[in-house]
């Protein structure tokens, strides 16, 4: 196939997308702008739970809980295998820093 | 030679970080008192992250979380107090973070969920008429992308372990290679994160620098049978093309 009949088929495809773009509107606005308001995650401070004394103790997480495995659903999903065979669940390791004095 | 005001900030901040008490607070039970506030200060900033990061405070759990912030905010202290702007290290630090060396996606899912509030808070910017487009000549045509536009190369499959993070969402096992995430604010004002080809990133790339055949070409150089349409529509149904004649 020759450049020329290339640019040929783009042209066309691009005419056809200009056609279906124009016929696309785009989405309507369903929300408007609100000064003063933040979606949850978005706001500015961290006003809420951080902010009451949540609890006097001066190290809650020293460095050496890191043999803590996470909690969260990254322990339900795996990855496919690595092409160099290396193992995909690392070990997790005690760091020895953050320690309480 | 640094100032007072300097010094007694950097004072404070090594105080916050478990360093003894700055000068000039005294009182009854100074150091027990400091620490409450110390205490606060550090989970407030947990809680911060953890609601910039909702996905990633759910693939490790609460507790897990709390120790990552603390760890990350000892050695990358907020510089603005505008919140949103804290945490653009933490896609970094995750890289970086050996306990985690397991969990290689986790730092594509903290790139994105990043990418996202950056998206949200972007600049407005008026999408193109679709009447503009009907009679248009694409190789004359010159499109903008709105300021939200973000395009990731990820290192794994980062966008399909935010998707299946997502409330009502079931996590399972992760696809195979690297993916690329196109993250932009629609008109209803979310932020959709799509998984995108990369002849796909090319054309997003080549938009603003040249006309729609030139992007359009950009993209079949990557990929030689690309069909520049899908994308196109998904662009503009979320209005993300903007109309380079009349920006100012």
């Amino acid at each position: 196939m020759t450049a020329f009949t290339t640019l040929l088929g783009l042209g066309a495809s691009l005419a056809c997308a200009l056609g279906a773009m124009a016929a696309t509107p785009v989405m309507a606005q369903e929300m408007e702008k609100c000064f003063g308001v933040a979606l949850a995650g978005q706001n500015d401070c961290a006003a809420g739970p951080g902010t009451t004394c949540a609890g006097t103790s001066t190290i809650d997480y020293q460095g050496n809980a890191w043999t803590l495995v996470p909690a969260g659903t990254c322990t339900t999903m795996e990855l496919p295998a690595q092409a160099d065979g290396t193992a995909r669940m690392g070990m997790l390791e005690e760091q020895m820093r953050d320690l309480p004095a | 030679m640094p100032s007072d005001h300097a010094r007694f900030t950097a004072a404070f901040d090594a105080a916050l970080r478990g360093g003894p008490l700055p000068p000039g607070v005294t009182g009854p039970e100074a150091e027990r008192r400091f620490a409450v506030y110390r205490n606060n200060v550090a989970v407030g900033l947990s809680a911060a992250l953890a609601q910039r990061f909702p996905v990633i405070h759910r693939l490790v759990g609460a507790d897990y979380f709390a120790a990552l912030a603390a760890s990350f905010g000892a050695i990358d202290r907020p510089r603005s107090p505008v919140m949103a702007e804290w945490g653009a290290g933490f896609a970094a630090y995750l890289a970086g973070f050996p306990p985690l060396a397991g969990w290689p996606w986790m730092a594509d899912v903290a790139r994105i969920e990043h990418a996202r509030g950056v998206a949200f808070h972007a600049a407005d910017a008026a999408p193109i008429r679709p009447e503009r487009l009907a009679t248009a000549d694409p190789a004359t045509l010159w499109l903008g992308l709105h300021p939200s536009v973000i395009v990731l190369s990820l290192h794994h499959a980062g966008v399909a372990v935010w998707a299946m993070n997502q409330p009502g969402a079931t996590p399972g096992p992760v696809p195979a290679g690297p993916q690329i995430a196109l993250i932009l604010r629609d008109p209803s004002w979310s932020v959709p994160v799509t998984a995108i080809s990369p002849a796909d990133a090319a054309m997003i790339a080549a938009l603003p620098n040249g006309s729609l055949t030139a992007a359009a070409q950009a993209a079949q150089a990557v990929q030689p049978d690309h069909d520049p349409q899908p994308l196109l529509l998904h662009l503009m149904r979320s209005g993300s093309l903007t109309d380079t004649e009349t920006a100012p």
